[in-house]
């Protein structure tokens, strides 16, 4: 690795201040994408702030009234600790314990995931699923952008120079509401996604009146999948309408071929998932208040 | 009495040990090195370290295929904290020659080439310079700053491009061996090898069915966790000592002499513990390098490979495309087989297609057959031995068309086997006969297994290891289907030396030159403790450098067990023989008088109390001085060929293409199992090894020749969640060449798994996967082929 | 070479410093510079788990954790597993089950299978080989390491002290 230089501020303050004065600069979080992609020489960073030190971004906290807030400090393991993040988000806790493995878990923040910006990345189709919104903080104080527009393109993310992703918030579920995440990969686990869908479904009765679809690994940036989404919504999730919803998602996939798989592979998967993956959420619905 | 070669018993009665009872031979002891590696105390060559030590790293070819015209190293050499560089012209001049080295051939020209590249580079990580620097970050750096000018060539990757007449050469001298009549032509092809006997036409002419099929295997690593290493430190006076984690020091040392032009009395190799080799730890790499940089530098240099660099540059193990044909009459003989073999050797010649020519069709009594195998060379890194070298993708051919016919037949798969299956006298393909062999008991016993008879289960259903996936309709979407599959080994003697030096405590000291990759230091250490009646805690087993033990061959070729400990066993006679002889001084009676049982030495007539080794030790040194037996064997005439079986229990995602393995179970004759949680183990280590070949290991090259996945990431091994328990049947049918009954364990059972998991997943779907790996779009894409859909009802 | 840093940390239960640069990672650190060569390099990409240790608790990949981040924190090695000469209880395992061959992955399955149990000591197999699918292993197909896990876990349940609690209690 080149030489780098190290911070470890303990205020968002210091933080954004570092992140100004510094050239080539990275935030730390669990480092592991970033320690990979610093011995690689794909990361050119010479200074790493880290942000595990700030009281702020080390947060998960969750209330019925404002959801969960997941500071960009905290570690994928801490949310499937948590029995009531679990039992309310199933879907976002899921990924979290697809990413990697026991011990990239135990390091791998959850906004680290997020601003790595890798088109496989598995939080990110289970944030967009639920709506989740980024906060943001800079130079020019804080902002906030909806999870499905902060990846712009592979390994870029909408954070502005001398910007840092604060925490990740995700709105309360509402009632007969639930998501899902699954993906395809090769092995049983420790593989990168080849395909991953995120949905969250709400019910009113039978029907469905609220979906949103997600789609990861078949395009340059996860894809909010609308109009499978729509193809949902006021049905009773029949078959039919999984399979159209399905069709739907591969008709937006933009999949590549490359070593993980052929594009043709990715598509058709991507049908399979969002069927299997929106059929959970339903019937994780169904069982709701 | 000394020197005359008089035995107490002999090395074979014939029987293997049948006859015996056995006290340790058959336990299961805490092995002696084992709180050293649980406690992370055990010394592997990377946790070496000496004053004064440099870290030294290695440039490597960024083309597959390209001249060097030349090398600057000289903004390297001016970087502070670099102490020395080598390039290829740094090395002796080597002539090319063919010799035997453990279970193939080597040319010290090709070796010493590969170690560092001279006019060409010849793979993606081709060696061309290495430094020595104060730390392993200024080397980095160091390497960023050499300056090499490559005239870039076309590569050839693939086993058939290659020996297509238009490919790129690679060697320009090259000529095919074993062509008759013999070629001028340049080539990729560096030999031919042929097995026939009859008449094929007519043979196939009797056939009432054919199957014909072709297969595409993958290149596939060995996949050991530890890296390569090596550290060097060089005498003002030349001498060289290496530390190494090796499976095979004396060939470390003898390569290095032979490359670097040195005496071999100059070259002290110390083996390392060792994190795993399955042969790709037998040749060298890193050794030379690190002796000549210790040399330039003057200090200590250690060389640690990264992970990328074990996957692009040392050898994996061929790819190959296999073409098979056999005939059969309907009462299920087989009459006929003809089969074309062609390898990948990698960068240089040297692959293992004559052992898989050879044991392509081993398990089966043919009367007509021709087989043929082409040593191809592509611009990949040089491969190396894997784990029965050559067999395992000639038995995926072969299992898979046995297979075939016995579904067209309508015989049971194991039943087709055991009529046609190979025992003592039967010829192998190339000819010699088998000896006493146990492939029709280790039909028996797959028949016997609890595997056999055990329902494949509803389809979607959580096992153990497997959640399932209940919901999404399951049982629609998914099949299971049950495989079975056969493989041979024919397993090598090589040489072995073993000491043992009986202590004043009556306890013994072990020495042999067999590096412990698996439990084998305790296999040993029982052999000499059943001879010598002692408990095993009270045998001290030390595996010694070069200077310390006599020449001993490679552990590997799944010989440790039976030719160390052949060794180990005759040098425990020679240790008795003394102590009898040592008794009668004591009790001043002939030598004729004594005998040597239990762990006592006995008078006849006893007049005397026996005396144990505790006894004896401390009077050793006024009966005349120390005991210390010894021996020394080449084991070739001692070895006993195996056979084993996999059957394995697959779930197939129709939607997906997703293979699941449910149940596993590995059958191997091992003769006698010396230590059978040992030899346990090393039966589910090369099965999961085969079970990764089958499903998701190869290596996925680019056009231009750079290995796309080179790491664990994306050369997917299995991983813990991967596989079930995999139980293991041991079967033993004693090798009558030693006195044991040892056969070979380590190797076989990774030849059929992936045959077995190719029946499985025919038998699931109706689908016969003729590429290697059946990776899940691979297998999608054959289902739909195929018209095999998950059912519409309850999707 | 940048100025080094002084790190101290709670090191196998003592207190322990060392200088390090930022670039240097804590396994390099261990086996480098403290001497700690029980953390295997396999990959340095966290794919393997060969250079596995605690911190804070919490199973982790030494070769994607910076020396520089332990500073005030807890780091266990293999190297602090046994209790002295009193061997842990999967070490036992391990060597009873014949968990191990060539043994360059023991260290790590051994924290990653510590981390497991104290957080569940009751795991199923399937539990077992999900928190220790980033361990691999190459020569023992994870049979027996599996058993030496589940084999442990019971000893140490078997072991473990009553605990009486203020309300039911046990």
């Amino acid at each position: 690795m080149h030489e780098i230089q190290y911070s470890a501020p303990s205020s968002v303050a210091e933080a954004v201040g570092l992140l100004a004065a510094s050239e080539v600069v990275r935030v730390l979080g669990g480092g592991t994408d970033l320690l990979i992609q610093l011995r690689a020489g794909t990361s050119q960073a010479r200074h790493l702030i880290d942000v595990k030190r700030i009281a702020e971004l080390d947060v998960l906290a969750f209330d019925a009234t404002h959801g969960l807030r997941i500071g960009a400090a905290v570690a994928c393991h801490r949310l499937a600790a948590d029995p009531v993040v679990r039992a309310t988000y199933p879907g976002l806790v899921e990924a979290t314990t697809l990413i990697g493995s026991t011990q990239i878990q135990s390091r791998a923040t959850i906004a680290g995931n997020l601003c790595n910006g890798s088109p496989a990345a598995d939080t990110t189709p289970a944030l967009i699923a639920l709506g989740a919104v980024c906060e943001l903080a800079g130079p020019n104080g804080r902002r906030e952008i909806p999870a499905e527009s902060f990846v712009l393109a592979p390994g870029r993310t909408a954070l502005a120079p001398g910007e840092l992703l604060v925490a990740i918030r995700v709105p309360p579920p509402a009632a007969k509401s639930a998501d899902c995440y699954q993906r395809f990969i090769p092995r049983n686990e420790m593989d990168i996604a080849v395909v991953g869908v995120g949905a969250a479904i709400t019910l009113n009765g039978e029907r469905c009146t609220a979906a949103r679809v997600v789609l990861g690994a078949v395009g340059p940036t996860p894809l909010l999948a609308s109009e499978a989404a729509q193809a949902l919504v006021g049905t009773t999730l029949d078959d039919a309408a999984l399979a159209r919803a399905a069709e739907a998602a591969m008709h937006a996939a933009r999949p590549i071929s490359d070593m993980r798989a052929p594009a043709a592979y990715r598509r058709e998967i991507t049908g399979v998932l969002t069927r299997r993956v929106v059929a959970e959420a339903a019937r994780r619905a169904r069982g709701r208040a | 009495m000394e020197g005359k070669d008089e035995k107490i018993s002999t090395a074979s009665t014939g029987t293997g040990g049948a006859e015996r009872t056995f006290k340790i031979v058959g336990t299961r002891p805490i092995r002696h090195d084992g709180i050293d590696k649980v406690t992370g105390r055990a010394r592997y060559g990377a946790d070496v370290s000496l004053p004064g030590m440099l870290h030294g790293k290695v440039l490597r070819s960024p083309h597959a295929h390209a001249r060097i015209l030349g090398i600057d190293v000289s903004r390297a050499a001016a970087l502070p904290g670099v102490k020395a560089i080598v390039t290829g012209a740094d090395m002796p001049p080597v002539k090319s020659k063919t010799e035997q080295s453990g279970e193939g051939t080597t040319n010290p020209r090709h070796l010493s080439d590969n170690v560092l590249a001279k006019e060409k580079v010849l793979y993606t990580g081709h060696a061309v310079a290495a430094v020595a620097a104060a730390s392993p970050h200024v080397a980095e750096e160091a390497l960023a700053l050499i300056e090499v000018r490559y005239e870039v060539l076309p590569p050839v990757l693939d086993v058939r491009a290659a020996m297509r007449p238009d490919a790129p050469i690679l060697h320009a001298g090259l000529r095919t061996q074993g062509l008759e009549p013999a070629s001028d032509a340049q080539t990729n092809t560096a030999s031919v090898v042929r097995f026939e006997r009859g008449d094929l036409a007519a043979a196939f002419a009797k056939a009432d069915v054919v199957v014909e099929r072709e297969f595409d295997t993958a290149m596939v690593h060995q996949g050991y966790i530890e890296p390569h290493n090596a550290v060097a430190q060089v005498n003002a006076d030349g001498q060289a000592t290496v530390w190494v984690s090796t499976q095979g020091p004396f060939e470390v040392r003898h390569f290095c002499a032979e490359i670097l032009a040195m005496p071999l009395s100059q070259i002290r190799v110390v083996p390392a513990e060792i994190g795993g080799g399955f042969g790709g730890k037998t040749t060298i790499y890193l050794e030379p390098l690190a002796i000549m940089l210790a040399r330039k530098a003057g200090r200590p240099v250690k060389l640690v490979m990264s992970r990328a660099e074990v996957l692009r540059a040392t050898g994996p193990t061929s790819g190959s495309h296999i073409r098979l044909k056999m005939g059969a009459t309907n009462d299920g003989k087989i009459v006929a087989a003809d089969a074309t073999l062609a390898y990948e050797a990698g960068a240089f010649p040297g692959s293992p297609v004559w052992a898989g020519a050879m044991c392509l069709l081993a398990p089966y009594d043919i009367e007509t057959l021709r087989i043929e195998g082409f040593d191809v060379v592509v611009n990949r890194p040089k491969t190396a031995a894997y784990r029965a070298p050559g067999a395992s993708n000639a038995a995926f051919a072969a299992e898979s068309v046995v297979d075939e016919l016995a579904a067209k037949l309508g015989i049971d798969p194991i039943e087709l086997r055991r009529r046609n299956g190979a025992r003592e006298g039967t010829p192998t393909p190339a000819g010699p006969r088998h000896k006493r062999i146990g492939l029709l008991e280790v039909l028996d016993a797959a028949q016997a297994a609890p595997h056999a008879a055990a329902p494949l289960g509803v389809p979607g259903s959580a096992t153990a290891a497997h959640d399932g996936s209940g919901a999404n309709g399951a049982a629609s979407v998914k099949r299971r289907g049950r495989g079975f599959a056969v493989g041979f080994w024919f397993n090598a003697g090589l040489q072995s030396s073993a000491t043992i030096a009986i202590n004043p405590d009556g306890t013994a000291s072990l020495v042999t030159g067999s590096p412990d990759i698996g439990g084998t230091r305790t296999s040993c250490a029982m052999i000499a403790a059943e001879e010598l009646g002692i408990s095993v805690d009270h045998v001290r087993p030390s595996v010694a450098d070069t200077d310390s033990v006599g020449h001993t061959d490679v552990t590997g070729g799944s010989r440790v067990t039976m030719a160390t400990g052949l060794a180990v066993y005759e040098a425990a006679q020679d240790v008795k023989r003394q102590l009898c002889r040592r008794a009668a001084t004591l009790w001043k009676i002939a030598p004729e008088q004594v005998s040597f049982a239990d762990g006592h030495t006995v008078a006849a007539g006893g007049e005397h109390p026996p005396l144990s080794l505790a006894a004896l030790g401390a009077k050793l040194s006024r009966t005349g001085g120390p005991v210390v037996g010894r021996a020394t064997v080449n084991a070739q005439r001692a070895t006993g060929a195996a056979f084993a079986a996999t059957m394995v229990d697959v779930e197939v995602d129709l939607e997906t293409g997703k293979v699941d393995i449910l149940r596993c179970t590995t059958i191997q004759d091992a003769g006698r199992a010396i230590h059978p949680a040992y030899v346990e183990g090393q039966m589910q280590g090369g099965t999961a090894q085969g079970i990764g070949w089958a499903l998701n290991e190869e290596y996925v090259y680019d056009p231009e020749g750079n290995l796309l996945n080179a790491g664990f990431l994306d050369y997917r091994m299995p991983v813990a969640l991967d596989l079930p328990m995999i139980d293991t049947v041991i079967v033993e049918v004693p090798n009558p060449g030693h006195p044991y009954g040892v056969r070979g364990v380590g190797e076989v059972s990774i030849v059929p798994p992936p045959g077995a998991v190719a029946n499985a997943i025919a038998a699931a779907t109706g689908v016969r996967m003729t590429e290697l790996p059946i990776s899940p779009p691979r297998l999608l894409a054959a289902l739909h082929a195929a018209g095999v859909h998950a059912t519409a009802a309850a999707r | 070479m940048s100025k080094k840093t002084h790190v101290s940390l709670t090191l196998n239960g003592e207190a322990t410093e060392f200088l390090c640069e930022p670039r240097q990672t804590l396994l390099e650190v261990l086996r480098d510079e403290l001497d700690l060569t029980g953390s295997k390099e396999g990959c340095a990409t966290g794919d393997c788990g060969a250079c596995s240790v605690l911190l804070d608790g919490h199973v982790v990949c030494a070769c994607l954790v910076l020396a520089v981040e332990t500073d005030a924190r807890s780091v266990t090695t293999i190297e602090g597993l046994a209790d002295g000469d009193k061997l842990h209880p999967l070490q036992t395992a391990f060597l009873e089950h014949a968990a191990l061959q060539c043994g360059i992955c023991t260290p790590g399955f051994l924290v990653a299978a510590k981390a497991l149990l104290d957080r569940n000591p009751d795991p199923s197999e399937y539990e077992v080989r999900y928190e220790l699918a980033g361990n691999l292993c190459r020569c023992t197909g994870y049979d027996k390491i599996v058993r030496a896990v589940l084999a442990a876990a019971a000893t140490m349940r078997d072991a473990a002290p009553r605990v009486r609690t203020g309300t039911t209690g046990t």
